[in-house]
């Protein structure tokens, strides 16, 4: 039976960016404090898959139309780009660089190479969760 | 000053924990799922918020921390926790979860049979 389900799909909408901002910050604190890019990946695929509960597959596919393989591979190819690029500059294989810059809004900011293969574990755990999930939930 | 925000942690905390021992003792003496959900999901959530409160004060006032995930927390399961508990009574409704027998109205149950009506259900 078809059932009116205004009051979960209201609070999808809202939550869902609870979760998606929170899993940035968990994501962005991953150096200092617990976090880090396996979590915050897994609370991104986590929002995606409450507004695959309250709508549906193919509604979620419309907005988000992200080809979730494409992802994997991105975020692998980031991590090994990461990892390889000091050896053209003569360095072990994963040596890391951080340096110290002054941003425009934000003010005095370490940056680290360490972000981006973190970035590409977050790409990684989102790809597989939601091809996990998309793969599964299809299959009428 | 210290005596005074020590007694107001005190406060949140005995609060949140006494309602969460009434949460305890509804789930184990309510007679039906619907009388059991309304004490899981509306004292649960409130003696949650409580502790989460006097632990958002205990940092802030004493150990000098202003944590702002404890707010998002309250937020997140003032928002969440009533929605959580709407449906699963109304999916175990329309699985045909009867109430206790000495209900005297149900206004859920005609509705039902008329979205079945129109959609051609039976």
């Amino acid at each position: 039976m078809k059932t009116n389900d205004v009051i979960i799909q209201f609070t999808a909408k809202i939550v869902f960016f609870i979760i998606f901002f929170f899993s940035i910050h968990i994501f962005m604190a991953g150096h200092y404090t617990p976090g880090g890019g396996f979590v915050g990946g897994l609370l991104t695929s986590s929002a995606i898959v409450l507004l695959v509960l309250a709508y549906d597959l193919n509604t979620v596919r419309t907005v988000l139309p992200i080809n979730y393989i494409h992802l994997i591979a991105t975020g692998l190819l980031l991590a090994l780009g990461t990892a390889a690029f000091p050896m053209f500059i003569g360095k072990p294989f994963f040596t890391h660089f951080f340096d110290y810059f002054t941003l425009p809004l934000i003010g005095k900011t370490s940056l680290h190479t360490a972000m981006l293969f973190d970035a590409g574990v977050y790409l990684v755990v989102v790809g597989v969760t939601m091809t996990i999930i998309q793969r599964i939930g299809e299959d009428d | 000053m210290m005596i005074l925000t020590n007694s107001v942690v005190i406060l949140f905390i005995t609060i949140g924990v006494i309602f969460i021992v009434v949460t305890a003792i509804g789930l184990v003496r309510l007679p039906d799922l619907y009388t059991r959900a309304h004490a899981a999901s509306k004292s649960a959530t409130l003696g949650v918020m409580c502790i989460l409160i006097g632990v958002f004060l205990h940092f802030w006032l004493i150990e000098d921390h202003f944590n702002p995930r404890i707010l998002l927390g309250i937020l997140f399961l003032f928002i969440t926790g009533p929605v959580g508990g709407h449906i699963m009574t109304r999916s175990s409704y329309i699985a045909g979860v009867k109430p206790w027998k000495g209900t005297v109205r149900d206004d859920l149950g005609p509705e039902i049979e008329r979205m079945k009506k129109e959609q051609g259900i039976q």
